[in-house]
This record gives structure tokens, C-alpha cells and sequence, in this order.
């Protein structure tokens, strides 16, 4: 790791951002993470509402961990993520009440179904210049919405009811706290996978596509491999998230798959620092927990929003989280 | 046989010839300069060869396969690098990932190697790593230079790292565009020396488009000369020099200077 | 009904539906020829539209009275306020995102998109407001089909702005002036063009253009809601892209063949009204996988 201090211009910033300055040996660092993990461990211990609104941030984590990689790393603005979550959650939701499956085995049903769901979708698009891809994942995300509200096998609109709730070795997940700790688990999983990768070939791959596709290209970089792969391990998360979303409440309709949410996603990913993975998962708990904070304001907490979005893209594009070096 | 054969090819857009029935060849081992008036179409032809471009007609062999119809990564894993007229490194990237890149397709691991940290995933990043940094070492930047964005170079630093990122991609043939432009004159004769270098301990032939013209005739075996889409003059430097074709050329553009060098 | 009167209304149809379209899907185009810029928020410009125009026939019904002449001038005023709206919108947000990179500015448009979707969310309570001037139900027959004079006005109402807008493309120096920032930016201002001037022009246009559309949507379909935008960006994107995105005559041919196509393909058995967004989603998409230049657009060639 670069050193911090005002005279050295770090190329890559460290994940941590501003707060490598205080946080600048591994001891440090890892005392950090301890720390947030322990809290993060004894949070339901603050009661159920809790609870549940902090499950919910961290399904969001997830889901932003995985459009992070599309939209922070390979740079392609998918405004229809919201279509792999569905996949994921409807993948469980048929499998498991029309078919009768173990919940469990219908997760890899759920992984390939979001690969061959990112490629279908990816494979066409990826070529487009990025308005028209935006739009294009847009459209899609809407197919994806009206086709569940219509098709009988999704359940229409009334959607599906009745999913099981898992077991696992004997323990039966069914309460909220039995949920936060899958989901705490699943979040932890996502964002060391979402470390290695940004340190990896196809990380740095990602990263090149993104800041400029012919030099890229000219370097014997596949471009349209690379943003496959983004878009398929990004659709991989989304319906991770998704199947374990919808064991969580049992019931799945097709409005929680609408554009809104694959703006709430997106929000997520940008208002934290896109990019940066601690600056996501800040992003995601923001999404989450300021509508909670913002109850009393009604239905101007989404305005807030929207308006925070603006006023953060003109003045501070990097995101809240703190900026490591001066570029 | 040539390592780089071009024949018969033109290239047009929109109604105008960029390139007219152009055939071109650079030899295994050589150094090879392709020059012209502005506007010749000296960069097109690279992107002909890179396969940035795709000419309406004629062939293009390298290493004797057909790239006319690869797209331009596939043309890079053949084994040609180039380098841009106006840098461009990859912007909020090391020194040291920017070379990286250049060994992207000479390698394979995937997502899960990465996500599992494999033993082999390992041994492979070890390599690309140690491989960029031998072509850094080879171009004359230093390790302490490595982690720091690469855009934040001085200039005359950042036209060497993209030479090594080109040369990290372990090519047969390097195209340089103007690497000389914006280079001071002692910049400029390091440059010679690395070239030459690059042939010599490489076994890389250069093929180099460029405006200053000494550069040019003190360091190429031959010359073409390319003028309104047309290769006007082939030949050694001397020949190029005496050639009235090229010295008309060049009188008949604002190149008024480089008429005067040759 | 035999199936030729079936297709003669649903010809009608289709060129009422495909005269919205239309006029949305200029705007589009228009903001996407002089900036290179995907305007996401225009949707919510004709959803806004649709408000203040609204507003304005609330304020107007009084005097005027419910009928045509009092929708008129709703439309107008609605124009007027949406297209220094649009202007504001593009000093503010676009801009000074001019230089930045790509995905910033498309975020900047979805967030502004979103401030505008809210905004209105928030003043209207998330309702659906009913608009209904009292325009009546008569109409002309031709043959088997019935054409109301809503349908007529309309289509006429649409006809005359591109017109006019056509007009003042080709024969005003501001028009020029537009073409010629669409075709080569630097070069228009090297020749002494004032570019932030034309573009400031070209949004005003194309946003009075949509609150036009907006507001006569709302008086037509009777009622408004804050994301009635959405769709209609969506379908007037894929209009645009249909006609070739920055080309005027373009977007206005793309308008009506998506009109048509949307018409005539509700009538496909197994596609209902239920399907017919997917319909259009599905044509938006084979468009730009096999020929994104659309039917009227010049080939791009984005190379080094």
C-alpha cells in the first residue's frame, strides 16, 4: 500500500479512501473490521425493528456489491438491475411452491438462471454506446416486471405466497433474527469476493474497458468478454439476493421489481462512492436507513433523495464516502 | 516472407480515399518508418493494421495469417502493440497496472481463480507483475515511479511507460505514432537508443510513423513515404532523401520544414 | 366489423398515438443532436407539462371556459413555462457535465429525472388527477370508422408544431445554427456561433414541444400522474431511435411507425394491452442490436 500524506499522489487509493490516513497499518485495519463485525453481531439484540430494517440494508448491500461491479467497475449503467433480483427471488418462489423443492436446491437453479439471464441481456446491448445501453437495461427490466405481473407460472400480479422457509442442518430460519445472520453471512461472503476480484486480472481488466475501451482493446483486452463478465457475476449477485429475499418474506409480488428499485440500487452504488466498495455499503445502508430517519418527512423523503443524487453528481461525484487523494 | 504484408489496400470513408491501393511491407528485425505530409494518412494505416479500421479492399498478412477480418484485440494477440499519438494511458491507474495490462491477453486467469485464490491464479499475477515490471525496467522507469498514477508522469515518462505497456503485451511487431512528438532533444536520443534497443535485445521489429524527419533517417533501414493516401516512395533513407517525388510532397504541403530536413 | 375497418381505426390510432410520440421523441432527438446527450429527465419534461398545463387550465377554465379555447392556452402556457424549465435544467445540471465523464452525465439526467418525478410526487400526493375540459364526445365519419374531434385536433395540433418547427430549422439562422452545432461542435464555435446560446434554444424547444405533448395527453386520456413520463420517455426513445436518433425528420417518421407498429400489433392475437409495452420494448431493442442507425440516421464512426 502507497503511503498517505499530502505529497504523494496514490494511484489506485486504497479501498478505505480518507481514512487510510488514520487507519494506515493492517493492525489498525483489522481492529476496525473487528470492530464493525462485533456490532454488526450483536445489532438484533436492539429489538426487531431493528432487526428487519438492518436485514434489509444488507440485502441491499448485496444487491449493491453485485451492480457496483457493472456500473462501478466495468462502467455500464444498468438501469434494469432490478430484473436479476427477480429472477433470483421468482426462480425460488416457482421452484419451491409450484414444484415443491428444497429451498436450497433451487439456488444453483437461481445462479444459472441469472448467468443465462445477463447474457441474454448482455450479449446484445454490451456493444451499444452507454445511453443506449441504459435504456436498453431499462426496457429490459421493465419486460422482465410485466412479464412476471402477466404470465400465469409467476403468479400475475397477486405474484407467489407461501415460500417455505428454509432449514438448514436442523435449524429452521424463520425468525427475523434467524434471517439477519444469513444475510449478515451472505453480505460478508459478497464483499470478500468483491474484493478479490477487484485485485484480480479481471478486476483490473474491468477497470481498463472502463476508463478507455480502445486502448484497452488495442492491448489485446476482449472488450465485450469483460463486460460480460461484469454484467453476469453482477446478475449472479442480484439473484442471490433475490432468492434469499424472497425465503425471507415468504411472499414476492412483481412490485418489488420495478424501476424504482433498480434506482434505489443504483442510488446505493453512487451515493456512497461508486467504485469503492466500503463507499457501497455505506451507500446501501444510507438507502436503506434514511427513509427510516426521514419517516416524519413523509412523502419528501424520496425528493430528498433524488435532490441528494443531483447535488452530489454536480459537486461531489466520488460519493460521500471520503476521498483518498487529490486527483 | 515479410513479417507485415499489406497489399492492394484501400481504405474510404464517407466519400473520401483515406487510402488508395496501398501495399507496405515490414521485414522481421526491422525498422521500418512510414512518413508523409499531415493528413497523409499515416494513422489510418495503423488502424488498418490494428484492425481499428477495416479497408474496403486488399489484404494484410502478419506472420503469414490474414488479420484483415480479427477485431483489433485479436490482431494484438498476434503479436502487434502500438503506442497513440497522443498518450493514453489509463487514467486512476499505477504506472505498474497500466503495463500490466499489456500481458491481460497473455494470460487467463478468470473470475474464479480470482475468487479462490488458486495456487495457479497466484503464480500467474506474480508473473504478470514481474514481467511489466521488466519492461518498465527496459524502458528506463524506475521503481520508485511504479505505484503512482500513471497520468501524473512528466511527459517525457509517460510516452516510455506506454512503449512498455506495448512491449508487455510480448509483440513481434511495435507500431510507435510519433513517439518523438513533444520529446526534447535529449528525450529524443534516448528514444533512438530504445528503439534500436527494442530490434536488438527484443527481437522486436519497429515500425515508427513520425514528422521529425532526422529521427527518421538516422534510425530507419527503409523508408515509406505515404501522400494523400498513396505510397508515393519506398526506399533507404538516402533514397527517400534524393527521391523528387517525396521533396515535392512535402513542398506542395505547410511540411515546409520537414522538406528543408530532408 | 370487417378487418379492414379494424385496421383502418386502428390506422387512425396509430397516427394519433404516433403524432405524441412524435413530438416527444424531437425533443429527444433535438438535445441528443447538439449535445450528444441522452436527455433521460425529457419524459418528466412532458410529464411536468402535463401538470402545469394542468394549472394553467384551472386558473384559465374560469374565464375562458372548459373547452378548446381554454385547452389552447394551456398548451401554450404550458409550453412557455416547461421550455425556460428545460433551459434551467440544462444550465444547472448538464452543463457543467459537459466534460465529465460519460456516466456522470447520464446519472445527472436520471437524477434530475428523479428530482422531477418526486418533486411533482410529493405536490400531488402521488394521486392521479383527472383533467377533463369539456371538449365532448362528437366527432366525423368516415365510412365504418368514427375519428373524434379530440383525435383530430390533436394529430392537427402535433402536425402544426413540427411544422413549424421544421420551419425554423431550415429557414432560421438559429436553425442553422443548430444543424451546424449537431454536425461539428468546435468547428460551429470556431466559426462565431454561440453555442451555449443555440443549445439553450434547442432545450427550450424541445421541452415546450413535450409539455405540449403532455398537456394534450392529459386533456385527451383525462387524466395525470407523476410518472405518466416514464413510458412515454421510453417509447419516444425507441421512436428516435426508430426514425435515427438526431434527425428531426427522422424522429418525427420514427413517432408515427412506432404509433403504427404499437396499433396494429395490439391486434395480433396474443399480444394485448397487457403486452404491448413488451411489444414496444422488444422493437426499441431488435432496433439498436441490428440497425442502430435507424431508418433516417448517418452511420457513426466512433473510432480513434
Amino acid at each position: 500500500m502507497a503511503s498517505p500524506g499530502p505529497q504523494s499522489v496514490e494511484a489506485r487509493p486504497s479501498a478505505w479512501g480518507g481514512l487510510s490516513y488514520l487507519l494506515d497499518t493492517p493492525a489498525k485495519r483489522g481492529t476496525a473490521i473487528a470492530l464493525i463485525l462485533a456490532v454488526m453481531v450483536a445489532a438484533p439484540l436492539s429489538g426487531p425493528y431493528a432487526t428487519v430494517i438492518l436485514t434489509n440494508a444488507l440485502l441491499y448491500t448485496i444487491l449493491a456489491l453485485g451492480l457496483n461491479i457493472v456500473v462501478g467497475y466495468a462502467g455500464l449503467l444498468d438501469l434494469g438491475y432490478a430484473a436479476f433480483f427477480a429472477v433470483g427471488a421468482y426462480s425460488v418462489g416457482i421452484l419451491t411452491t409450484t414444484f415443491g423443492w428444497n429451498f436450497w436446491a433451487t439456488i444453483p437453479v437461481a445462479v444459472v438462471a441469472a448467468m443465462i439471464a445477463g447474457i441474454v441481456i448482455g450479449g446484445p446491448t454490451l456493444r451499444l454506446r452507454s445511453d443506449y445501453l441504459a435504456i436498453v437495461t431499462l426496457g429490459f427490466g421493465e419486460i422482465v416486471r410485466i412479464a412476471a405481473r402477466n404470465l400465469k407460472i409467476t403468479g400475475s400480479a397477486s405474484g407467489i405466497s407461501g415460500i417455505e422457509q428454509p432449514w438448514l442442518f436442523g435449524w429452521h430460519i424463520k425468525s427475523s433474527t434467524d434471517f439477519y445472520y444469513v444475510f449478515l453471512v451472505l453480505a460478508v461472503i459478497g464483499i470478500l469476493v468483491s474484493v478479490r476480484l477487484a485485485g484480480s486480472r479481471l478486476g483490473r481488466a474491468w477497470l481498463y474497458v472502463r476508463h478507455d475501451e480502445d486502448a484497452a482493446e488495442a492491448m489485446g483486452i476482449n472488450r465485450v468478454r469483460v463486460k460480460l463478465a461484469a454484467y453476469v457475476i453482477g446478475a449472479i449477485y442480484g439473484s442471490i439476493g433475490g432468492a434469499f429475499f424472497a425465503a425471507n418474506l415468504g411472499a414476492i409480488s412483481p412490485d418489488s421489481f420495478s424501476f424504482k428499485q433498480s434506482t434505489l440500487f443504483l442510488m446505493a452504488v453512487i451515493l456512497g462512492g461508486m467504485g469503492k466498495i466500503p463507499g457501497v455499503i455505506l451507500g446501501a445502508f444510507v438507502v436503506v436507513l434514511a427513509p427510516e430517519i426521514l419517516r416524519d418527512f413523509g412523502s419528501w423523503r424520496y425528493l430528498i433523495f433524488a435532490v441528494g443524487l443531483l447535488l452530489i453528481m454536480l459537486y461531489r461525484p466520488s460519493g460521500i464516502w471520503p476521498a483518498g487523494s487529490k486527483r | 516472407m515479410a513479417l507485415l504484408d499489406l497489399k492492394g489496400v484501400s481504405l474510404g470513408f464517407a466519400g473520401n480515399r483515406v487510402l488508395q491501393d496501398v501495399n507496405f511491407a515490414v521485414e522481421r528485425g526491422a525498422i521500418v518508418s512510414l512518413i508523409g505530409p499531415n493528413g497523409a494518412g499515416k494513422t489510418s494505416l495503423f488502424n488498418c493494421i490494428t484492425g481499428f479500421y477495416k479497408p474496403q479492399r486488399g489484404s494484410i498478412v502478419f506472420d503469414g495469417a490474414e488479420t484483415l477480418r480479427m477485431k483489433p484485440y485479436q490482431v494484438t494477440r498476434s503479436g502487434i502493440a502500438r503506442t497513440f499519438q497522443n498518450v493514453r494511458l489509463f487514467r486512476q491507474m499505477s504506472v505498474l497496472e497500466n503495463v500490466m495490462s499489456g500481458q491481460h491477453c497473455r494470460s487467463s486467469a478468470g473470475a474464479v481463480g480470482a475468487v479462490l485464490r488458486l495456487p495457479s491464479q497466484r503464480r500467474e499475477e506474480g508473473r504478470i507483475a514481474a514481467i511489466a515490471g521488466e519492461c518498465l525496467r527496459f524502458v528506463g522507469v524506475d521503481p520508485d515511479e511504479w505505484d503512482r498514477d500513471a497520468t501524473t508522469l512528466a511527459y517525457g515518462h509517460q510516452r516510455r511507460v506506454e512503449i512498455a505497456r506495448a512491449l508487455a503485451t510480448q509483440p513481434k511487431l511495435l507500431l510507435l505514432d510519433e513517439p518523438a512528438a513533444g520529446l526534447t532533444k535529449g528525450e529524443k536520443a534516448e528514444l533512438v537508443t530504445l528503439i534500436i534497443r527494442i530490434r536488438d535485445e527484443r527481437n522486436v521489429a519497429v515500425l515508427l510513423i513520425e514528422h521529425d524527419t532526422g529521427l527518421v533517417m538516422t534510425i530507419s533501414e527503409r523508408v515509406s513515404v505515404l501522400d494523400h493516401g498513396v505510397m508515393i516512395a519506398e526506399g533507404t533513407p538516402k533514397e527517400i532523401q534524393a527521391n523528387p517525388r517525396v521533396i515535392e510532397a512535402y513542398l506542395g504541403s505547410e511540411d515546409a520544414e520537414a522538406a528543408l530536413a530532408l | 366489423m370487417t378487418l379492414t375497418t379494424i385496421l383502418a381505426q386502428q390506422l387512425v390510432n396509430g397516427l394519433v398515438l404516433g403524432s405524441f410520440y412524435a413530438l416527444v421523441a424531437l425533443g429527444y432527438t433535438m438535445v441528443f443532436g447538439v449535445v450528444k446527450l441522452l436527455n433521460f429527465a425529457h419524459g418528466d419534461l412532458y410529464m411536468t407539462g402535463a401538470f402545469v398545463g394542468f394549472l394553467a387550465f384551472s386558473l384559465v377554465a374560469g374565464t375562458l371556459g372548459a373547452s378548446w379555447l381554454g385547452v389552447a392556452l394551456s398548451i401554450l402556457l404550458s409550453m412557455i413555462a416547461v421550455g425556460f424549465l428545460g433551459v434551467i435544467i440544462e444550465r444547472i445540471a448538464y452543463a457543467p457535465m459537459l466534460k465529465a465523464p460519460r456516466l456522470s452525465i447520464l446519472i445527472t439526467a436520471l437524477a434530475v429525472s428523479l428530482v422531477l418525478q418526486n418533486g411533482i410526487l410529493t405536490l400531488s400526493n402521488g394521486q392521479v388527477l383527472p383533467f377533463s375540459p369539456k371538449l365532448g364526445f362528437a366527432g366525423i365519419n368516415l365510412g365504418d370508422i368514427f375519428i373524434n374531434y379530440k383525435q383530430i385536433a390533436l394529430a392537427g395540433t402535433a402536425a402544426v408544431l413540427m411544422l413549424g418547427l421544421e420551419l425554423f430549422v431550415s429557414r432560421t439562422q438559429y436553425g442553422r445554427a443548430m444543424r451546424a452545432v449537431s454536425v461539428d461542435k468546435d468547428m460551429s464555435e470556431l466559426m462565431g456561433i454561440d453555442v451555449n446560446r443555440v443549445i439553450a434554444v434547442t432545450f427550450f424547444l424541445g421541452s415546450a414541444l413535450a409539455a405540449a405533448a403532455g398537456t394534450m395527453a392529459g386533456a385527451y386520456y383525462g387524466s395525470i400522474w407523476y410518472f405518466m413520463g416514464f413510458l412515454i420517455g421510453l417509447k419516444a426513445f425507441t421512436a428516435a431511435v426508430i426514425g435515427g436518433i438526431g434527425s428531426i425528420p427522422g424522429a418525427m417518421l420514427g413517432g408515427l411507425v412506432l404509433g403504427l407498429l404499437e396499433s396494429f400489433g395490439t391486434q395480433i392475437p396474443g399480444i394485448g394491452s397487457e403486452w404491448k409495452d413488451v411489444f414496444s420494448f422488444s422493437v426499441l431493442i431488435l432496433v439498436l442490436v441490428f440497425k442502430p442507425t435507424g431508418l433516417l440516421g448517418k452511420s457513426e464512426q466512433e473510432r480513434m
